[in-house]
């Protein structure tokens, strides 16, 4: 079961969540301890055309993404998740031209509420750009009708 | 090399720019990121900027709802703090973000998105901004969110 519903999300993502088409993160990584996807670099994304700095809202949208999957990953199976809140430390610049990695996972979970951890990465992961800690909601989809039992739904 | 403006003096003249004559283009180039996720300036009040995100079917992250991707929000509001700071404050230099802290209150619906911030603390290296973010009705904001950010001073003495 658990395979099936890792390969249905790495199919899936882009579609169910249409900023992540538009943005390009692809999902590397899908497990149950984690999942790690990847932010090729566009010129768009630049924050500081002075300093040639990647805006780090950029970053935020990559780690709010990944917590999302990682999340579903671990609870393995389609429900739906909603971010409650989360804080991100740039802990260095990012620079132009390279792929953002992001790696999250859940290390706490209970029947409604999840935390997770994150990290971004360019060329080392001992050398993170951003680390991030959230918090995140078990949707009840029984008193949520907007909530789609389809996988669509389950992605935020 | 000489014959382009350096970009203090860049930055100066978009801000002049925006405070003259409410036209924002000039200081938003300076973060094409911004204007990327198609970021407005409305200086109705030159005294409180507003910070508008006309909605499109792109922006959307949960396409079910369909509501908009938290992500997006997060990186709106960090837009709108780095905005507000470029056309409040005579900084040089984009400001560079230190770290960001967002409560989502509610799910941000296929709509128009605005935003609102304050400078609660200005030092002369670190700056401290609150964001809030709504929709239909500002007293329901869709998020809270808080900034530090590290302003040109400190970056001239290599921080």
């Amino acid at each position: 079961m658990s395979q099936k519903f890792f390969d249905l999300l790495r199919a899936s993502y882009r579609s169910a969540v249409p900023h992540v088409g538009e943005l390009g993160i692809e999902l590397t990584r899908v497990g149950a301890d984690g999942v790690e996807g990847i932010l090729p670099y566009r010129p768009e994304f630049l924050g500081d055309t002075e300093r040639g700095l990647i805006h780090t809202g950029v970053i935020t949208t990559l780690i709010d993404s990944i917590c999302g999957v990682a999340l579903l990953a671990h609870i393995g199976q389609p429900g739906r998740v909603a971010t409650l809140d989360l804080r991100v430390d740039y802990l260095r610049p990012s620079r132009p031209g390279k792929t953002l990695v992001c790696r999250a996972e859940c290390y706490r979970l209970t029947g409604q509420i999840a935390f997770l951890r994150a990290s971004v990465w360019q060329d080392d992961p001992a050398e993170p750009v951003a680390s991030c800690l959230a918090a995140f909601m078990r949707v009840n989809q029984a008193v949520d009708p907007a909530a789609s039992p389809v996988l669509g739904g389950a992605l935020r | 090399m000489s014959a382009q403006p350096n970009p203090a003096m860049k930055m100066e003249q978009a801000r002049k720019l925006a405070r003259e004559t409410r036209d924002c283009s000039a200081l938003l180039a300076l973060v094409p990121y911004a204007a990327w996720i198609g970021l407005r300036i409305d200086l109705a009040d030159p005294a409180a900027p507003v910070l508008h995100l006309p909605f499109k079917p792109s922006l959307i992250g949960n396409a079910a709802l369909p509501a908009i991707h938290g992500g997006v929000v997060a990186s709106f509001m960090e837009s709108a703090a780095l905005m507000h700071l470029l056309l409040m404050l005579d900084e040089q230099r984009v400001p560079k973000s230190i770290d960001f802290s967002i409560d989502y209150l509610r799910s941000a619906h296929a709509e128009d998105s605005w935003a609102s911030c304050s400078v609660e603390r200005l030092g002369r290296r670190v700056a401290q901004v609150q964001i809030r973010c709504w929709q239909g009705d500002h007293a329901k904001p869709v998020a809270l969110a808080r900034a530090h950010f590290l302003l040109a001073a400190d970056a001239a003495t290599g921080g």
